[in-house]
């Protein structure tokens, strides 16, 4: 006898937005990503459209990163350049987007101006079609300042930008708003103040398909089941038809993973740990898996041989099944 | 699992007698959902309603135990923020009889290597499945016997051919090895074969509709001690079958599914395959047969098993006492912080980076985070001045500055007058902590 399969039947489904625009958008993107759609758990095809597959947006800094050698490497020379970096990650990695840091910005560092990193943001534009993911160097009163700037000059090229976050939002969502940007609203791991935000960012006047939840992710072996869990009742939520809860999500994977541990120390120092080179990747290729499975629309990634694995990953779970 | 009052009604006698103590059946049969009545106070229920209603109370998911202290199963939620996830996905590595003495003797040595510490946990791999792909059911039980005498984890051995199995498993039933799996072709052998031995079997189906075919055919069998495998290698549709055979089990009670899941990765390219299996550590594999035994591709992938696993209730912690990093002396810097090992080894981490010999005090938050405790108030001065005058380092080091993190510098006047220590606001975040003990220190 065949077996009556369990197939849950939701209210709604995760909220849509869309980022780029092409020539005939207003922009110069030769295509844009749409994140969220989907009307079901992640993957699974049988009770509800998988409308896109998750995205992953490849960081770019705009002065050389202080990362291991093990990422480093792959680039080549090209990391003292945003705009080669750029195009060898969209060419040679396929990254969907480009996720561009600019930590030169900050003001104990390069202390760049807004000018600077707007004129950077353009360059890296210029050089590759894919649409971008734009934050600041997390120094929240430059920050609103450089992506003001970044904003403006950037009007109709319809960036992600980021980050909006419950004591700071204002001039981020008055800059998406006014050059047609969407924001990244950011939270730190907790569903409580990211609703709280997103209704404080839309009652400014931005539209709800305007704004990506980042939820602060934890890195594998460090918080990363917090992460997990509140991303799983943040779906939950959205196919419950929570408004507030129903946008897409994007997840600072590259960033988290190899801020760990795990992910630097060499064999030599940790011989119970096996070989730098593959841990290292596993680090961050898992930190995404699992992120995947709670409803992960944007992965924001480093390393290039994590980002294949993550790549064939997507790929096998989009396949139907029932 | 408890059934509905009106589902346990439908198979009363519905004689409305009040023999058992309540009025009516209907009332009887809400005292029983809500566990306040016994089903032997009534005297008419039939055999089969009895069964029915006993069966029903039975955990959704059997637990299923083998080899050294492996469990299987016994789940009862389809998200862990529901409750838990109680036993951690067991893994273990395939060894194929195809394999020469000495390469097998390398895989093994390699496997039982896989043991690992990191944040003040312990993780090791579980067991070990041989597998017969050579034809030889001789050679197949030579490799049993080899890798048995080798490994005291726990076993699994796999054959299609009964015959095989039965020359094979026998020598290490003791041992209590999952065996299978048994197929439409094998099942009465392998299942009679497993009752006989007392160990638990796999049943293997391509696909749900058969696997239940499959499960209800060996339970006629009259044995329980099953584990599914149904069948599929590709990521996404097992990943699908993960999850209809939970929700069956648990959200529909159905029985023949009411059993631990097996899967086996498709993927041969070893990261590829760690990929994979992390999706089914996520998505309710209670156990997963891996190819790759390199330290450096297991780690990643047990400390995802063991995030997933953290009752979400109970936060992992440290003990609330001195811990000592390095080589310390009566110059070495004091931190404090909070007994939540996410917390402690964070700072742990970075303490340890900056190659600076130091204490670090965890205060007992009940495993909560700095600013959780400082909110719940379980960081209060009064608190920490108290655990530090009991840690002692007063008389390890010759200075009194102590380190407290950035995001509680309100408390620093507080603590210094009831600690009477200098009280140095560190840095809000732990990977400051390097560049803070340099300027610290220039």
């Amino acid at each position: 006898m065949p077996i009556t399969l369990v197939k849950e039947k939701y209210q709604s489904k995760v909220g849509q937005v869309i980022i780029g625009a092409t020539p005939d958008q207003g922009g110069t993107r030769t295509k844009v990503i749409v994140a969220g759609g989907d009307s079901a758990l992640p993957f699974l095809h049988f009770e509800g459209k998988v409308e896109n597959r998750p995205v992953i947006a490849m960081e770019v800094t705009d002065i050389i990163p202080p990362w291991n050698d093990v990422i480093k490497e792959q680039f080549g020379d090209v990391l003292d350049n945003p705009i080669a970096w750029a195009k060898k990650c969209v060419e040679e990695y396929n990254a969907d987007m480009i996720y561009l840091k600019l930590i030169g910005a900050n003001p104990d560092g390069e202390n760049r101006s807004p000018e600077d990193c707007a004129r950077i943001v353009k360059e890296v534009l210029g050089a590759v079609g894919v649409p971008l993911v734009v934050v600041g160097c997390e120094d929240s009163d430059k920050d609103n300042e450089v992506m003001a700037a970044v904003a403006e000059a950037a009007a109709g090229e319809n960036l992600l930008i980021g980050l909006a976050e419950q004591d700071n939002y204002k001039s981020i969502t008055a800059a998406a708003m006014v050059h047609k940007h969407n924001v990244i609203a950011r939270s730190p791991l907790d569903i409580n103040i990211c609703k709280q935000l997103n209704i404080l960012i839309s009652e400014m006047g931005l539209p709800l398909n305007r704004i990506v939840i980042d939820p602060m992710i934890g890195g594998l072996g460090y918080g990363i089941e917090y992460a997990y869990s509140i991303m799983e009742r943040a779906r939950l939520g959205a196919l419950a038809n929570d408004k507030m809860l129903s946008m897409p999500m994007i997840c600072t994977v590259g960033y988290e993973a190899n801020r760990a541990k795990e992910a630097n120390a060499l064999a030599e120092e940790f011989p119970g740990w096996g070989e730098l080179q593959d841990r290292s990747i596993l680090w961050e290729t898992l930190t995404a898996t699992a992120l995947l499975q709670v409803g992960a629309s944007i992965l924001l990634m480093r390393n290039p041989a994590a980002v294949r694995l993550v790549q064939q990953n997507i790929a096998d779970l989009m396949e139907a099944n029932a | 699992m408890g059934l509905t009052g009106l589902e346990i009604y439908k198979q009363l006698p519905k004689k409305n007698c009040g023999e058992c103590g309540t009025p009516t059946c209907l009332a009887f049969a809400m005292a029983l959902a809500a566990g306040k009545g016994a089903l032997e106070t009534c005297p008419y229920v039939t055999d089969e309603a009895r069964e029915n209603l006993a069966s029903a109370s039975a955990p959704p998911i059997k637990a299923i135990k083998f080899g050294n202290e492996s469990v299987l199963g016994d789940e009862t939620v389809l998200f862990r923020h529901d409750k838990t996830f109680y036993h951690p996905t067991t893994l273990l590595i395939k060894v194929s009889d195809k394999l020469t003495d000495s390469e097998i003797e390398a895989k093994v040595q390699e496997i039982e290597g896989l043991e690992f510490d990191r944040v003040g946990l312990h993780y090791s791999i579980d067991g070990i499945a041989v597998v017969n792909e050579s034809s030889d059911q001789d050679r197949f039980s030579q490799v049993v016997e080899k890798v048995a005498s080798a490994t005291s984890r726990s076993l699994m051995v796999l054959s299609e051919n009964p015959d095989a199995l039965k020359a094979a498993v026998p020598g290490i039933a003791s041992r209590k090895p999952l065996i299978g799996p048994a197929t439409f072709e094998n099942y009465e052998a392998v299942v009679n074969f497993a009752k006989e031995q007392k160990v638990p079997v796999i049943l293997k189906a391509d696909g749900l509709d058969a696997l239940n075919e499959l499960v209800e055919s060996a339970q006629k069998l009259g044995y329980k001690e099953f584990v599914l495998d149904p069948g599929s290698r590709s990521t996404s549709q097992t990943l699908a079958n993960l999850t209809h055979l939970r929700r069956l089990a648990i959200k529909k009670k159905y029985r023949p599914f009411g059993y631990p899941v097996i899967a086996f990765t498709g993927k041969n390219e070893p990261l590829d395959e760690i990929a994979e299996a992390s999706v089914y550590v996520a998505k309710y594999a209670s156990a997963i047969v891996l190819k790759t035994s390199i330290k450096a591709h297991i780690l990643p992938l047990m400390a995802l098993r063991q995030n997933l696993y953290t009752d979400p209730q109970k936060p992992i912690q440290v003990e609330p006492t001195l811990h000592v990093i390095g080589d310390v002396n009566e110059n070495s810097p004091v931190y404090v912080t909070t007994n939540f090992s996410l917390t402690y080894y964070s700072v742990e981490g970075e303490v340890e980076s900056s190659k600076i010999p130091s204490y670090i005090l965890p205060i007992d938050t009940d495993g909560t985070s700095v600013l959780t405790a400082y909110a719940a108030g379980k960081f209060e001065p009064e608190k920490i001045a108290d655990a530090l005058a009991a840690s002692g380092v007063a008389e390890k080091v010759n200075h009194r500055n102590l380190i407290i993190p950035g995001a509680v510098a309100v408390i620093s006047g507080k603590l210094q007058e009831k600690s009477s220590w200098k009280v140095v606001v560190g840095p809000r975040e732990s990977s400051g902590i390097i560049s803070f003990v340099r300027t610290m220190q220039g």
